[in-house]
């Protein structure tokens, strides 16, 4: 059990490093894009520590345990994530549903905080981030849910192990519309533009995060990192056919983020009315349509 | 030859390992400091080439954030009414410490061109402190990215200390603001 637990601790620690890297080098591929040196590539382990060195101000009680807790939330949410399809330090307890429920404890969380500092602009940021939330997750659970029906499990690491078996048959190829609103559902979740609606640093003043900093801040740059790696994990193993070692993990991992943050800096954002109208108009519309086309036709590729 | 079995441990002193911390700690924040933009006059617009692929102030670690909670730098660029000069105080006032300022142009060292106007101070410095000036009228962008430069290398000597000077001197620096500021008579969010 103990060496579960600090098998679990790796894992997320495995991924904070991971994750941290990878957006600094992708902060140097964006600076190239934009005919821009770019900063160093560890500049974001930098700014994390750097909040973290800083003096900072309590807004109170809620303030300062909202933070601890979604800190807490998320990283309870990363020790139950499979980095391979063999590797993982709960056994059995990789469901879906798991880190479904699990990442609202982070979200609530930080809702809870930004509300307790009392500021407008941070509850208008936390009111747009549940609405971001209700529109993506509608088409996202249906192509989900169409996986779980085809594959007959809701193991991460089963469904994993379901598209090897059948000789690398990727689901994101196996079914194409689905893969199509798993993507912009991913770019959903990450709070990459155009989605990035609640974030907004021109319009809402960074929306929830607008009375934090020092470490409280840290903090949560630390949360949205290792947000970042469960959503984008989730994505390869549900999508991407998993890994069989590390290396290919590590590998579709970066792929898959470069990609997002690509097709983000190539946007500009959204109102929120037009995100949740966009959500429940295409992406919707292809996932009933996928699931409608998988489950009752059985047409898979 | 010596035996190093009994050296002794040197101990450090309290004041030693703060200050090793703290050195640590000055790496960071010279690495990756985040400016928050009080534009006022029109040496702002030497900060849009700064900012993108001219001369690109995020390799140095440098960006803009929205709020001056996140914020390290307070950019002053420009003169500065008494209306504006109570905003700057309390956005000054709300930073999270370590802060360093940063003034922009000739307006904040000695009016500059507004030198004679009733609505303008003329020396920053008379109320917060400021940890590096870049003179001009405008000054060119070289300058501005000089001046962000020097400011890091005061960070790593251990002398940009104005947020330390503003506890010290607080009694100074609020008599010279409330001299400045006047008394508030009406009390709504456009008078105080």
């Amino acid at each position: 059990m103990i060496l579960n637990l600090l098998v679990g601790l790796g894992v997320a620690l495995f991924g904070f490093v991971l994750q941290t890297g990878l957006a600094g080098f992708n902060r140097k591929i964006i600076g190239r894009l934009q005919k821009r040196h770019g900063p160093k590539w560890y500049q974001e382990y930098l700014d994390i520590f750097k909040l973290l060195s800083k003096k900072s101000i309590s807004h109170g009680w809620i303030f300062d345990f909202g933070v601890i807790m979604a800190l807490g939330g998320i990283i309870g949410t990363a020790m139950f994530m499979p980095l391979t399809s063999t590797f993982l330090a709960f056994e059995n307890y990789d469901n879906f549903f798991i880190f479904v429920y699990l990442l609202a404890v982070g979200m609530l969380g930080m809702a809870m905080s930004a509300s307790g500092s009392g500021n407008p602009w941070a509850s208008i940021g936390v009111m747009r981030a549940l609405t971001t939330m209700l529109a993506y997750e509608v088409p996202f659970m249906i192509v989900v849910l169409t996986i779980i029906k085809i594959s007959g499990t809701s193991s991460v690491a089963g469904i994993q192990l379901f598209q090897q078996a059948a000789g690398n048959n990727w689901f994101i190829i196996a079914l194409p519309l689905g893969g199509i609103v798993a993507v912009l559902a991913l770019m959903g979740m990450l709070g990459k533009k155009p989605f990035e609606t609640y974030i907004a640093p021109a319009e809402i003043a960074s929306g929830p995060m607008v009375e934090y900093g020092g470490k409280q801040l840290g903090m949560l740059f630390i949360l949205h990192e290792i947000s970042v790696f469960i959503e984008v994990s989730l994505f390869v193993h549900l999508f991407l056919g998993g890994a069989t070692n590390i290396f290919i993990f590590i590998v579709k991992y970066a792929a898959v983020y470069t990609f997002v943050n690509l097709i983000s800096n190539v946007n500009g954002r959204f109102k929120i009315d037009q995100v949740v109208k966009f959500f429940y108009k295409w992406p919707l519309l292809m996932a009933v349509t996928q699931a409608v086309v998988a489950i009752y036709f059985g047409w898979v590729i | 030859m010596k035996s190093t079995k009994f050296t002794p441990v040197t101990k450090l002193s309290k004041e030693e390992v703060d200050r090793k911390w703290w050195e640590i700690g000055d790496f960071f924040r010279r690495n990756s400091l985040w400016m928050l933009m009080y534009c006022t006059g029109c040496c702002a617009i030497e900060l849009p080439p700064a900012m993108t692929s001219a001369y690109d102030m995020e390799r140095l670690g440098m960006g803009p954030m929205a709020t001056p909670r996140q914020a390290d730098i307070l950019l002053v660029s420009g003169y500065l009414s008494l209306k504006t000069l109570r905003r700057l105080i309390y956005t000054y006032e709300q930073m999270s410490e370590p802060r360093f300022v940063v003034a922009l142009g000739s307006c904040p060292i000695n009016g500059g061109i507004y030198h004679d106007s009733h609505a303008v101070i003329n020396q920053l410095d008379q109320y917060i402190p400021v940890d590096v000036y870049v003179a001009g009228c405008m000054p060119n962008t070289e300058s501005v990215m000089n001046g962000f430069v020097d400011l890091m290398i005061k960070i790593k000597n251990k002398t940009a200390v104005g947020w330390k000077n503003y506890h010290k001197n607080f009694e100074w620096y609020k008599e010279n603001q409330l001299n400045s500021l006047g008394e508030v008579v009406v009390h709504d969010e456009f008078h105080q």
